[in-house]
């Protein structure tokens, strides 16, 4: 391009100052996408549910346990594909701080309800035959370095007490991206055979993998009416409702998020905004020597545009670099207290997409301003 | 010889729309920070506040929360008799707690929220103090009543005084309404243990913890001491405040590192917009430099002039801040705790020291971005500085 020059000269004018602005746009966007990402990992549960598949708690509340034998009756719907059990095992690892979910799982139909939970199959037939064995899912083991063949002590409160040692059989992957690769599987025969008389025969939840998603209203009311008026009544939601239910109760805290995503971005516009009407104002005498010598208001508006754009992109491009790199480290610190944060493609595209747009409005107002200046008051002030 | 202040006050004046860009940048920096510090403070005083250093707290031993813990009848009965136990005129100050959650729909979107439901023993406002009835009264024991915390009221639908409400198998109906200081139990509803163990089929032989009322702070040692050593006994004895504060840990730290990131970008940002407007302060004045020195001011004079000015917008910046966010003080907002499941109401709390560390944080921001300016100002040679012109 023709003026690619002259363009470039100007952005040089002040190093300093280009650095700042080009500063100030990658630390937005750093935020930006910090804060979208950990958005998107309170509503993670929400945006990788299953679509074809239910959960079934007890009406009366999520710690409430439900008799086993509620699982062929829901099996006998049609409709209904597969139905697997699970349990909160609710155990502690050396400590406290190492919390993971532990389920206490049905190894039948594991696999036939979980899908996108992937497991080696020789793996799998050595969980199968050990009634001790376990299966971490890659995060977990990869954030306390276990290997398969290792031996897992677990501490458990809530069914008898005591310290419990697991064999790790296998680990287990998520094909899906953004997946839960945290939790921690055990068996539900050797589970059952230790839990007290209270708790034995029973299921904490029940998940239900559909013929097909368009069923999921219907089997889901049928699943209710089967077993209302019964000592054990249920409730049955799609998975995602089911996680919803967890991610509403959070409410506030994205409510935060967001209004501080706000603020940042309104002042990140007034920085950039007055940066470049300060710019355009010191150089108020050369856009006039511009105008006199020929070129048009709107080649002028075109200089001033370009050159705040080449500040975002650069500036945006920048930020999105730092972002990507220092998100993971952030994860890692925030390991047992949020699902994995996740840097999506789409999200990148939004940000630099947005920088541009800042870019293009912060421009917009002083390029406008030099456009319709007078070139004789222009050149008479200078 | 110092270079009067008045001039830094009217040069900020005479440019006052960079003035304002980096005061409303340093500002939003400060507002962001002490907000996130009230929040965590907020959530964890919550917590702290709901524990007693007179109670201690008795959970199966290696029980991560009550949720997870159970204490069998029998060895209630055991801890009854245990020295250190504050007695009052109808036998030993205790009460064995049934910890249930249920769903109850938010008045806000409608959509459930989990409930810790707490069954108590009738003489429960004997052991926590804290707790008192402010509307309606007690609930009768073996009547299907409940008394409600004033969060959970103001929360949840079809809580108020006098309603009834569906909750395991029974119908209970709102006798009253307590406020227990701003701490946990406000987010709660309190029944009959008896009963609400009935209503969830749960076995009465047992309940989830044990708290007592000490006799002194003090007896908290010989009373773990004897329990502990007790061989028909698997219990822990946690002080109660120190329960507490453990609850509100993972919650804390994960306010507190989203917040602490999020500040320091945010203050990156600011120091860089303070650099801005400082650098094109020092730009647009370079004659006014130029000539105080050759009037014979020194450069220490203009760096320190200079710095004034930066400190000056940079205090005003957190003030704003910190005013900005001060009517957040006391607002109640309401979460899911981690270690509970369960949704608790708590309530910014912004401190007098709180603000004095925004203000502080502000003026840090100030010097990092008005000392390299300050710098450049004093450092350009005067007869450089005047021919420009």
């Amino acid at each position: 391009m023709k003026f690619s020059r002259l363009i470039l000269a100007n952005l040089f004018r002040k190093k300093v100052r280009l650095i700042l602005t080009i500063g100030s746009f990658a630390v937005a966007l750093v935020l930006f996408t910090f804060l979208a990402v950990v958005k998107s990992a309170f509503s993670r549960g929400t945006e990788i549910a299953g679509a074809d598949r239910l959960i079934v708690v007890s009406r009366i509340g999520l710690m409430q346990l439900m008799p086993i034998s509620h699982r062929d009756k829901i099996l006998a719907i049609p409709g209904v594909k597969a139905v697997t059990h699970n349990h909160w095992f609710g155990g502690v690892y050396q400590d406290e701080k190492n919390f993971f979910p532990q389920f206490v799982i049905d190894p039948e139909n594991q696999r036939q309800v979980m899908t996108e939970l992937v497991v080696p199959d020789e793996q799998w037939n050595n969980f199968l035959t050990d009634r001790q064995g376990a299966i971490a899912g890659a995060r977990t083991a990869a954030r306390f370095h276990w290997k398969i063949g290792d031996r897992i002590p677990i501490k458990t409160t809530l069914y008898g007490g005591g310290s419990s040692e697991f064999n790790l059989d296998g680990i287990y992957h998520s094909d899906r991206p953004g997946g839960d690769e945290s939790q921690f599987w055990l068996q539900w025969k050797y589970f059952d055979e230790n839990a007290p008389a209270v708790v034995k025969s029973t299921a904490g939840w029940y998940v239900v993998k559909l013929d097909s998603p368009e069923d999921a209203v219907r089997v889901a009311k049928a699943i209710d009416e089967k077993f209302a008026n019964s000592s054990f009544e249920t409730k049955t939601e799609t998975e995602s409702a089911f996680a919803a239910y967890f991610v509403k109760q959070f409410g506030n805290i994205e409510l935060l998020i967001l209004t501080i995503g706000s603020v940042v971005f309104f002042t990140l516009l007034l920085v950039t905004g007055n940066t470049m009407a300060i710019s355009v104002r010191e150089r108020t005498s050369e856009l006039a020597v511009l105008k006199a010598i020929g070129f048009s208001g709107r080649a002028v508006l075109f200089f001033v545009l370009a050159e705040s754009v080449v500040i975002a992109l650069v500036g945006g491009f920048l930020g999105l670099t730092l972002a990507y790199l220092a998100i993971p480290v952030i994860g890692v610190a925030l390991t047992g207290l949020l699902p994995p944060l996740i840097l999506s493609k789409s999200l990148l595209t939004l940000g630099l997409g947005f920088a541009l747009f800042v870019g293009a409005a912060s421009g917009l107002l002083p390029g406008i301003g030099a456009m319709r200046m007078r070139v004789v008051n222009a050149l008479r002030r200078a | 010889m110092a270079i009067p202040l008045v001039y830094n006050v009217r040069s900020v004046k005479a440019r006052w729309t960079s003035t304002i860009v980096a005061v409303v940048g340093i500002a939003g920096t400060v507002g962001v920070f002490v907000a996130m510090l009230s929040l965590a403070r907020g959530f964890k005083a919550t917590l702290v506040s709901s524990g007693s250093a007179d109670n201690a707290l008795i959970t199966r031993a290696g029980a991560t929360s009550e949720m997870t813990s159970g204490v069998s009848l029998d060895s209630v009965k055991i801890i009854q008799d245990a020295p250190g136990i504050a007695r009052g005129a109808d036998g030993p100050l205790l009460t064995p707690e049934a910890v249930l959650m249920a769903p109850i729909p938010l008045l806000s979107t409608g959509t459930d929220a989990n409930v810790e439901l707490r069954g108590v023993a009738p003489n429960v406002f004997a052991i926590r103090s804290n707790v008192k009835i402010i509307e309606g009264r007690m609930f009768r024991p073996g009547l299907s009543e409940l008394i409600v915390g004033k969060n959970a009221k103001a929360t949840y639908s079809g809580l108020t005084l006098g309603s009834t409400i569906g909750l395991g198998s029974v119908r209970w109906q709102v006798v009253g309404i307590f406020d227990a200081g701003g701490s946990a139990f406000d987010s709660e509803v309190w029944g009959d243990a008896h009963l609400l163990n009935g209503a969830y089929k749960r076995p009465d032989t047992f309940s989830q913890s044990v708290t007592v009322h000490l006799a002194s702070p003090a007896a908290l040692q010989q009373l773990r001491d004897t329990l502990t050593a007790d061989p028909r006994l698997n219990v822990d004895v946690t002080r109660e405040i120190d329960y507490y504060a453990k609850q509100s840990t993972r919650m804390t730290q994960l306010i507190t590192i989203l917040g602490g990131f999020v500040a320091l970008i945010m203050a990156i940002g600011a120091v860089f917009g303070a650099l801005n407007t400082m650098y094109s302060a020092v730009a647009e004045r370079g004659r006014e430099i130029a000539t105080m020195r050759a009037l014979g001011f020194n450069s220490w004079n203009v760096v320190l002039s200079f710095l004034f000015e930066a400190l000056l917008i940079s205090f005003v910046g957190g003030l704003v801040g910190c005013l900005a966010v001060l009517p957040l003080n006391g607002l109640t907002t309401s979460t899911m705790n981690f270690q509970t499941f369960s949704n608790l109401a708590f309530a910014f709390k912004i401190t007098f020291d709180l603000l004095w560390m925004g203000v502080l944080f502000a003026m840090v921001m100030g010097v990092l971005g008005g000392m390299p300016p300050a710098i450049r100002a004093a450092s350009r040679p005067v007869a450089t500085a005047l021919r420009e012109l």
